[in-house]
């Protein structure tokens, strides 16, 4: 079972207006994010900073878990999980 | 008398007013915004009419409130939130909406309310997107336990480029004034701790778990706030 990405929709132009990908053989959010950034070109820029660290302003979950507040990039993936990018937006 | 500041009164902020007198038509409004009504707001923010072109959306929309909603008590303030003037705008505020179209202004907000043990509710548009999330301090989390800090500019679409649903408005404004209200009555908020997302193409909604971030340099340190009648 792969595990499946859910897309915000400020980032959906980059992956064909899909609200949900899925990866195959990710073992961690880094893999998950370097398989999407093959897949679909401009992802990774708006995901990661020059030195491949998370963005400040945009945010991943593995199922219900923040990874900042554990091995952000390294957290772990199991097959089944499910991760949600969140991006911060500030429209008014 | 409980006090209700709303940051930015364009599509979020215009809905939040007009839905927080309704259900509570004896709080104090204080409507904060330094822009004027342009034709191309009038689709979404809902206070405004052809003929207010020009003025400060602060004025027309204190003005409009007065006369939809009986008993209505809003006051405008035609400036721009910022740290310098956060004190004098924060001054017996009970409860923050931030409906801005900043992202500066808005963790500008979410350190200020922190500071002051003010509950804040946090709204944003962009496109068919939405979200929602309420900040208690010293009872969850904040904007900034959720993301570390602003984008640099240009970096995250703006409204201007991404452009606005403005169905989604009325939605996501009404939310805020509901949570708002919930905080005034000294209830929980539905999406303390908690990042209401909606996608309004799809229909569909979704909730992200927010803990506090025990490093957050806004809130870790932010003495408790209390619910009003807890």
């Amino acid at each position: 079972m792969p595990v499946i990405v859910k897309i915000p929709a400020p980032l959906r132009p980059l992956t064909q207006g899909q609200s949900e990908v899925s990866v195959e053989n990710a073992a961690t959010v880094q893999a998950a994010v370097e398989d999407l950034s093959r897949r679909y070109p401009g992802l990774r820029e708006r995901l990661l900073d020059d030195k491949g660290a998370l963005r400040r302003y945009v945010n991943i979950f593995r199922n219900d878990e923040d990874i900042r507040h554990g091995k952000s990039l390294q957290t772990a993936l199991a097959e089944g999980d499910k991760l949600t990018i969140v991006p911060a937006i500030a429209g008014g | 008398m409980s006090t209700a500041v709303i940051l930015g009164m364009g599509g979020l902020g215009c809905p939040a007013a007009l839905a927080l007198a309704e259900e509570m038509p004896g709080v104090r409004l204080v409507l904060v915004d330094d822009d004027r009504v342009e034709r191309s707001n009038l689709a979404r923010q809902i206070l405004f009419t052809e003929a207010d072109v020009g003025q400060p959306k602060a004025e027309v929309a204190a003005r409009r409130l007065s006369r939809l909603v009986p008993g209505a008590r809003a006051e405008a303030r035609v400036q721009r939130f910022a740290p310098r003037s956060a004190s004098d705008l924060l001054a017996g505020c009970d409860v923050l909406l931030d409906g801005t179209d900043s992202f500066e202004t808005r963790f500008a907000a979410n350190d200020a309310a922190c500071a002051a043990r003010i509950p804040l509710v946090h709204g944003a548009v962009l496109g068919w997107g939405g979200q929602l999330l309420a900040v208690l301090p010293g009872h969850g989390s904040c904007l900034r336990c959720l993301f570390e800090g602003p984008p640099p500019p240009g970096a995250v679409p703006t409204c201007a480029e991404a452009g606005v649903a403005s169905p989604l408005c009325g939605l996501v404004g009404a939310a805020m004034a509901s949570e708002a209200a919930r905080l005034l009555r000294g209830e929980r908020p539905r999406t303390l701790a908690r990042l209401h997302q909606w996608d309004g193409l799809r229909g569909t909604e979704r909730d992200v778990q927010v803990p506090p971030d025990p490093r957050c340099p806004a809130c870790a340190l932010a003495p408790e706030a209390a619910l009003r009648h807890p």
